[in-house]
């Protein structure tokens, strides 16, 4: 067993940490549904938007100034993004909000396309994130470990500030009522915005972790993560927090167990890399129909 | 201390307060007698900011708050407990009532006090979920969470729907207490006994419109309302 989990030891990691950063991005979309009950489509391009921006901005400024630059202009993005697109829809049916989601994730990847003109930028080495290890024999890099703790600490952080403070519980009060909410003198616009913030805040700490690994960007980079952060957290119980970051680090784990197949089940040939994806929908698929609200989901998925 | 002159308020082409005027004087208790769909309800909740009214004036202390935004009415010392009580459910009964004082700086410690020594039932509960209550208890905490924000008027829109009687005597019985304590109230029922008796004030309302008003003790004795609302 120690020698199988020794012998594997580079596909755990890897999953571990993927599923962080997934968790991260999670966080984003399950939050978000949680108080406007909308799949924010645009989630994974603001994170592949940070992506963009580490890479421009690292090229002339030292990382001392562009990592913190990156978080606040990501966060940036993110209220605007609600301010523009969403708040004026607030009375509008579910569905136009759903579109103009839509149309904000193409707005975001075809700006995208326009300053790239559609290469991959090669992603900055950030110092010691990048650098590569040893442990027990297999090879890996700081980024690696650094992940999953990040995400833990980041993860109590949010909670301690939903359940300590008189934002969070502003959070759950509009996310369950906004006319009573009103009623409580909470100004719900300025919720919601400070919803996306820090949706946005934590999705631009998992493109700093998420880049480093994969080494470059490209308009269409946040779609996969997105798409799979999303499936996280409809697997977790979309709202649920707990739920969307569990979600995370079991998708990660599969995905990259999956792609250790050859090894892991010995069974021979290299092609299972390329179910690893497929795997993470069929897993949709399934969760969809055997519990549609996830492990930690509602029971009614509407607002009372 | 409030006055509505000329209100009237629309739903898209519905018109569900037409020309209405009515005054509440400070330290007394008021209520807003009709039948269901009446627009009873549309005009607590233009008061408290949540629908904008198409024409007329709100003034609170001597202030125009006509279209104001809920906060800002809430911060004047105005407050609204909803219709269906609508309490956070997965909130404690604690968090509840702090959730009540949101836009309050100072120390609230005392207020949360005096709501658990209005409603001791509370103070057993304060760590249960709010969606855990019996219909009684979450219209108190529903009372009680409005008075954390220290208004100086209490809009109330049917407290008494779906209790039990002895229950809702308890709870008309503590409206006049707090109202002793000098709070304003402000209070919409179907219950028109029970509200006319402890009113200094009734207006009744007919689809929309203001029919009949005058002291609490001489609308409960008035033929019209006898028959209407009083069940002959
Ligand atoms: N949100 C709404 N949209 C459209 N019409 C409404 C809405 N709320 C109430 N109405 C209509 O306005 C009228 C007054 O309703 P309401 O103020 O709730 O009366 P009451 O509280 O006296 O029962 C009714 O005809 C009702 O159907
Ligand atoms: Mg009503």
């Amino acid at each position: 067993m120690a020698d199988f989990f020794h012998q594997n030891l580079s596909y755990f990691l890897s999953g571990i940490s993927v599923g962080g950063q997934y968790a991260l991005i999670a966080i984003g979309y399950t939050m978000v549904y949680g108080i406007l009950r909308l799949i924010n489509f645009a989630h994974g391009d603001v994170f592949m938007c940070a992506g963009l921006m580490m890479v421009y901005l690292s090229s002339s400024l030292p990382f001392t100034i562009s990592i913190p630059l990156v978080l606040i202009l990501t966060v940036a993005i993110g209220f605007v993004i609600e301010r523009v697109a969403y708040k004026p829809l607030r009375s509008a049916p579910r569905m136009s909000v759903m579109i103009s989601a839509i149309g904000v994730s193409y707005l975001l990847q075809n700006a995208a396309l326009y300053f790239t003109g559609g290469l991959a930028k090669v992603y900055p080495e950030i110092p010691v994130l990048s650098r590569s290890i040893v442990i027990w024999d297999a090879t890996t890099r700081v980024v690696t470990l650094v992940t999953p703790f990040l995400t833990i600490i980041l993860v109590v952080l949010l909670s301690m500030l939903i359940k300590h403070t008189k934002v969070g519980m502003a959070m759950c009060a509009v996310s369950r009522d906004f006319e009573t909410s009103q009623l409580m003198g909470i100004r719900i616009n300025r919720v919601i915005s400070m919803t996306f913030m820090l949706g946005s805040l934590l999705a631009a700490v998992a493109s700093l972790l998420y880049f480093t690994n994969y080494a470059s960007v490209t308009p269409t980079s946040g779609s996969m993560p997105g798409l799979k952060a999303f499936v996280a957290a409809v697997f977790g119980g979309i709202g649920s927090i707990p739920g969307a970051v569990i979600g995370a680090f079991i998708i990660g784990i599969c995905e990259n167990i999956i792609k250790g197949g050859a090894s892991i089940f010995g069974i021979p040939g290299s092609g299972w890399t390329t179910f690893s994806d497929a795997f993470t929908f069929a897993f949709l698929i399934v969760v969809l129909i055997v519990k549609p609200t996830g492990l930690f989901g509602e029971k009614s998925v509407d607002k009372v | 201390m409030f006055e509505i002159k000329g209100l009237s308020v629309n739903y898209g082409g519905i018109e569900a307060v037409r020309d209405i005027s009515l005054s509440v004087p400070e330290g007394a208790i008021v209520t807003l007698i009709g039948a269901n769909g009446a627009g009873k309800s549309t005009t607590l909740r233009t008061i408290a900011g949540l629908v904008k009214p198409r024409a007329g004036k709100i003034e609170f202390m001597g202030e125009d708050i006509t279209g104001k935004d809920p906060a800002y009415i809430v911060g004047k010392g105005i407050t609204l407990v909803p219709e269906g009580r609508r309490i956070f459910p997965d909130l404690t009964v604690l968090e509840n009532l702090k959730i009540g004082a949101y836009l309050r700086q100072d120390s609230i410690e005392e207020d949360i006090e005096w709501v658990y020594s209005l409603f001791p039932r509370l103070r057993e509960r304060s760590w249960q979920y709010g969606g855990t209550l019996s219909g009684g208890e979450q219209q108190m905490l529903a009372v009680g969470r409005a008075l954390m924000s220290k208004p100086k008027l209490m809009m109330m829109d049917e407290p008494s729907l779906g209790l039990a009687p002895l229950v809702v005597k308890d709870i008309f019985s503590i409206i006049e207490k707090i109202n002793k304590e000098g709070v304003t109230i402000l209070l919409i029922e179907q219950n028109a006994n029970m509200a006319l008796k402890i009113a200094d004030i009734g207006y009744v309302m007919e689809t929309g419109q203001i029919t009949l008003s005058g002291k609490g003790s001489d609308l409960i004795s008035d033929e019209g309302v006898r028959k209407a609302y009083l069940g002959g």
